[in-house]
């Protein structure tokens, strides 16, 4: 078990919250970059939700994106500068709802580009109000009566939505305990594996914990991932295509 | 390089590669599809990117993150779609970005119609998304000028790390003319250090976000900053010192306001064109020339009259200013002459 942090994870005063989840994500990612030794190439792009607070966490090159549009900025990034791994780093409600046009077509035109999302089953930035991935029956600040899915629909589930594309890689994992930090590590490193061998899209979604908006301790809010979440969020991956396919 | 004849959509797209732009995304919309579609094959053969995004609301943030990493940048559109562009502008300005953005105009609020147009001054000129800003705007005339203008917008968008948008139109976008591209110069993508390209170890790390949450000093370095920009004015007078009423137009209407100067004047009637090149910062230098006019009358393809409020600025309260508007089609002479002798005739000649 290793106890230092990588040497970009700047730990600059956080503006994360207690037990949030993002803060796990930067870990990952960090350790991730130092051990394929991408550090010094990363190209980072964060939505301006929860998640924009990595700019200061990291100390990776980074581009703080439009609210929903930090794949399609990814994009561009990736065209001009082929070499560097691209990543898109962004909110449930970003990526499945404001967003998911830039997500779909992304993953249909198979851009090689990854995109990590935090789904965290609510928008967390503006204050817990309901997601595409909030649960039945979720109480949000604009579900107040929770969340009715004859009104508002199911969960989206991403691995229902975008295994019939042809994109190269599609994994959930949460980070509740070690066992799913470790999982959820193996998945960030392989969908950059496959990002570095110019594959196409890569899409790794981590549940995490939001205790704020939860208005939960944050043990609690990650028993909920664990309780709550997994049973409408499968983990694994979904989608891995293979090199020569 | 020789002249060849060509679209002014075609012009501009190939005048944009000539420039040393390597990204193009965009969408289609009529009346500036001509420069998606030639960039589709063009770009490759220069070694370029072109991608037809989903929207131009990717297309646009495509652009941004393109700027960022270091590229000349451009998308283009016209109407309906460059109102989807404005989310991204107002990142781009608030970024410090540059990249080169096309409004190819149509006519009409809404959906509108495809015929040509200069409905979107405001839009163009006040800062179309939200936020505190204005971007440089060039409006050319001909398709020479569509060709020539992108390096210059390239260059200035670079010079002022701000969004540089052309306020083209249908009609010059369609019409055929005879043009001379300009010679093709490379672009550094490595040009400049504030790119992102990778932070290595004990180096500062690039950040590209809104400028507001870094500078010590934004009020000052904002002021100042569009202080500068102000000072790019560019413009054309024509027989404008002794003009007893000076027309003001830009793009396809200065044209046509050209040949009314000298119609009206073989009838003895002193016009004068103020043609304004950069509509933001719209020239209010040139109005200096204009001793003699009593009058200012506008010459747009707009219903409002939307210029009149920056002449009005520039003149000041003691002169009428007013406006021929056509819409559907471009202004004529007649209209315009008589329209001049009406405003001459109240001022009491
Ligand atoms: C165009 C636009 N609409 C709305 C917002 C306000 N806004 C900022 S973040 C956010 C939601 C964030 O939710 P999510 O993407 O799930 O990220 P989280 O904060 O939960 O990590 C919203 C609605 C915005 N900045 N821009
Ligand atoms: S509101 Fe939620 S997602 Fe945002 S920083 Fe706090 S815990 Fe994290
Ligand atoms: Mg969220």
């Amino acid at each position: 078990m290793r106890l230092v942090a990588p040497e970009t994870v700047t730990f600059t005063q956080s503006g994360f919250c207690p037990g949030c989840g993002h803060g796990l994500a930067v870990r990952l990612i960090a350790e991730v970059m130092e051990e394929m030794e991408l550090s010094e190439k990363l190209l980072a792009i964060v939505d301006v939700a929860c998640g924009s607070l990595n700019i200061d966490s990291w100390r990776f090159d980074t581009i703080m994106a439009a609210h929903g549009r930090p794949i399609a900025t990814a994009v561009g990034v990736k065209k001009v500068r082929p070499e560097n791994p691209v990543m898109a780093y962004i909110g449930d409600g970003a990526a499945y709802s404001i967003g998911m046009a830039e997500t779909m077509h992304t993953a249909i035109r198979n851009d090689n580009v990854v995109a990590i999302v935090i789904n965290n089953s609510l928008y967390g930035m503006t204050g817990g109000q309901c997601a595409p991935t909030s649960l039945p029956g979720q109480i949000t600040t604009s579900t107040p009566k929770g969340k009715d899915p004859k009104k508002a629909g199911m969960p989206f589930r991403v691995d229902q939505a975008f295994t019939g594309l042809d994109i190269a890689y599609l994994a959930r994992g949460s980070m509740a305990d070690a066992k799913g930090m470790m999982q959820s590590k193996k998945y960030i490193k392989k969908a950059f594996e496959k990002h570095m061998r110019g594959e196409g899209f890569c899409l790794v979604e981590l549940l995490s914990p939001c205790p704020t908006n939860l208005n939960m301790t944050p043990v609690k809010s990650v028993e909920r991932i664990k309780n709550e979440m997994i049973p409408f969020f499968p983990l694994g991956e979904f989608k891995d295509k293979k090199e020569e396919e | 390089m020789a002249k060849v004849l060509l679209k002014g959509n075609e012009a501009l797209a190939e005048a944009a590669l000539a420039a040393g732009c390597r990204f193009y995304s965009g969408y289609p919309i009529t009346p500036q599809t001509e420069i998606l579609e030639y960039l589709s094959w063009r770009m490759e053969e220069v070694g370029g990117e072109f991608i037809q995004a989903e929207s131009e609301l990717a297309g646009i943030n495509m652009v941004l993150g393109a700027a960022a990493a270091g590229a000349r940048a451009l998308t283009t559109s016209s109407g309906p779609g460059f109102s989807l562009k404005q989310e991204g502008i107002s990142y781009l300005v608030a970024a410090d970005l540059p990249a080169v953005i096309v409004d190819v105009m149509r006519i009409g609020t809404g959906l509108g119609d495809i015929a040509q147009g200069q409905g979107d001054y405001w839009q163009l000129t006040r800062g179309g998304g939200h936020g505190d800003y204005h971007t440089l705007v060039l409006a050319p005339a001909s398709v020479q000028e569509n060709a020539d203008m992108m390096a210059e917008a390239f260059d200035l968008a670079e010079k002022y790390r701000h969004p540089v948008l052309i306020a083209s139109d249908a009609a010059i976008g369609q019409m055929i003319e005879a043009v001379e591209i300009p010679e093709f110069k490379e672009h550094d993508i490595n040009k400049f250090d504030w790119t992102i390209k990778g932070c290595k170890k004990g180096t500062e790390q690039r950040k590209i976000q809104n400028v507001y949450y870094t500078h010590p000093d934004y009020e000052g370095y904002l002021t100042e900053k569009y202080r500068q920009m102000e000072q790019e004015q560019r413009y054309e007078t024509v027989q404008v010192e002794d003009a007893e009423l000076v027309l003001v137009a830009y793009g396809i209407s200065s044209r046509v306001c050209r040949e009314t100067v000298e119609i009206a004047r073989e009838e003895g009637l002193k016009l004068g064109l103020i043609r304004p090149i950069t509509l933001w910062p719209f020239p209010v230098k040139a109005f200096e020339e204009a001793k003699a006019a009593r009058a200012f009358l506008t010459v747009e393809m707009n219903i409002l009259g939307q210029m009149m409020d920056d002449v009005k600025l520039a003149v000041g309260s003691g002169y009428p200013v007013d406006h021929y508007g056509s819409i559907f089609e471009i202004p004529e002479s007649d209209g315009i002459i008589a329209k001049a002798k009406e405003m001459l005739k109240k001022e009491g000649k």
